[in-house]
């Protein structure tokens, strides 16, 4: 059992010293030999372009349901005013960077393990090496740069997304004045909100990159590995981003508190 | 020239490379021999820096490539060039794109580059088939391809890992003949890892047989298969009549 335990907590170290370095490795890599442009480019293309579609119909049914459910429970008690506020809240703070990198995770991350891990198992990553080039800085470097560039971005459009679904709800089906649906925004809805929500968009972009890469890339065992290292990844990135999120809240908010009383 | 000494690697609880011992002479063929799974392709991988080993050290044309750090091996293995027993093409390029990969990265004009690429590719009868993508290939032609980008940019070392193995006869012979072309071309040191003995005195300068992660024989063709040992007997009784010498 005690064996058992150790070689587990070691293979657990081993795999955090690898993810540490290869995180290191990327961003040296990013910054002092940037990729060609038209390899961001083609990442950029296939991690923003091609997941608005998805993120925009997330984003757009998430807010149709927070102003659903706040106008039922909230407006028996007189407070259908704040429908507005909860969504534009909700989706700024929590659900527009937690649902953006969901989307992106299963739809972009998934496929990034399997493309990096059907390489590695075909040794088309040895023969990278063999060739004397880095495939942290060939391969991830240009998925890091696109994944922090666009999954804010992706959260921003999914934000707006889903207080216009929520305009549309509050609205067209609850008949809320447009007004009092965007008034209360003004005051209530601060640029500390937006930094949360976009500070938070980026941690989740590094880590749903990161981690679907280096999934992918210790890829063994064939097409079983493959697909076992996908849902790895998957699985791997919501549970980060999920506990992550929890404690950029607590950070962040703290932060926020001593600079009010500074 | 290529000096291993004491070289140990171990993967989880299997000591794979056992103290290995082997000298590879500047110019010449050494073809490795030896059972599956002692670790023949283990040996090639660290000794173009892929694997790192336990212990024991690598010197090529006297730089210690097992001890070099990531962005120094880089510098030091560009001279390097290993054949895959897969192939390794990347699949989402075509031929022409595969050949003209190395020249590209580090930063060769792109008219010289056209040009080699399609030198290499004819060189290994894979002339217009430039625009076809890896999975339109057979095996054989895939390891053609591979062939090509690895003379593409003529590196001094060449090391192939199983370079005929699940060829059919002909095709293995059309991969052994390259081997020699190439070598007599760019007058490198190869090292050649294989099952198959017909092949290995083709384009052998001498053999070595890998046994239990050490390399326990190592002689000229004619010598070593005088050699008493029950793997080097077994080969022996099962040499084919083909089965020549490429100076002859």
């Amino acid at each position: 059992m005690y064996v058992l335990v150790k070689r587990q907590t070691l293979r657990i170290l081993e795999m955090i010293g690898e993810y540490f370095s290869l995180l290191s490795d990327v961003f040296l890599a990013a910054v002092h030999k940037p990729p060609s442009w038209r390899i961001v480019r083609e990442q950029l293309y296939h991690l923003g372009v091609m997941s608005l579609s998805v993120v925009a119909i997330t984003g757009f049914t998430t807010g149709f349901v927070l102003a659903a459910q706040s106008f039922y429970q909230l407006g028996q008690k007189g407070l259908a005013g704040v429908t507005g506020v909860l969504v534009a809240k909700s989706m700024i703070t929590e659900l527009g960077p937690i649902l953006t990198a969901f989307m992106v995770t299963g739809r972009v991350g998934a496929a990034m393990c399997a493309e990096l891990g059907s390489m590695k198992v075909t040794e088309q990553i040895d023969a990278l090496k063999s060739m004397a080039i880095n495939p942290n800085a060939y391969l991830v470097a240009p998925r890091f740069l696109a994944g922090i560039f666009m999954i804010p971005l992706l959260t921003l459009f999914s934000i707006v997304m889903g207080i216009f679904g929520g305009y549309l709800i509050a609205v067209f089906f609850f008949n809320l004045s447009p007004l009092v649906y965007f008034q209360p925004m003004k005051l209530h809805i601060t640029t500390f909100d937006f930094a949360t929500g976009m500070i938070k968009a980026f941690i989740f972009g590094v880590i749903l990159v990161t981690v679907c890469c280096y999934k992918g890339m210790k890829t063994s065992g064939g097409a079983a590995g493959v697909g076992r290292s996908t849902t790895q990844s998957v699985v791997t990135s919501y549970v980060l981003i999920l506990v992550s999120d929890f404690f950029l809240t607590m950070l962040l908010n703290m932060i926020h508190m001593k600079l009010k009383h500074l | 020239m290529i000096r291993i000494r004491n070289l140990w690697k171990r993967y989880g609880s299997i000591n794979v490379l056992k103290g290995l011992d082997l000298e590879v002479n500047q110019g010449e063929t050494l073809v490795i021999l030896g059972r599956s799974g002692v670790g023949k392709s283990v040996l090639l991988r660290h000794i173009i820096g892929i694997e790192k080993p336990d212990s024991g050290t690598i010197e090529v044309n006297g730089v210690l490539i097992s001890s070099l750090r990531k962005a120094e091996l880089y510098g030091a293995i560009k001279n390097m060039g290993m054949l895959f027993q897969g192939a390794a093409l990347f699949d989402s390029m075509n031929l022409e794109e595969n050949a003209a990969f190395y020249l590209k990265q580090h930063g060769n004009p792109q008219d010289e580059i056209e040009k080699k690429v399609l030198d290499a590719l004819a060189m290994v009868g894979l002339s217009g088939s430039e625009k076809k993508m890896p999975s339109d290939l057979s095996g054989g032609m895939r390891k053609r391809a591979a062939l090509a980008r690895l003379i593409v940019y003529r590196p001094s070392i060449l090391l192939y890992d199983e370079p005929t193995t699940g060829l059919d006869p002909i095709t293995a012979q059309q991969i052994n003949e390259l081997i020699v072309k190439t070598q007599k071309e760019l007058k490198g040191t190869s090292i050649v890892v294989t099952h198959d003995i017909s092949s290995a005195l083709y384009i052998a300068d001498r053999l070595a047989l890998h046994e239990d992660g050490k390399i326990v024989h190592v002689a000229e063709p004619e010598a070593f298969l005088k050699i008493d040992h029950p793997i080097i007997n077994f080969l022996r009784e099962n040499l084919t009549p083909k089965s020549r010498n490429k100076n002859e």
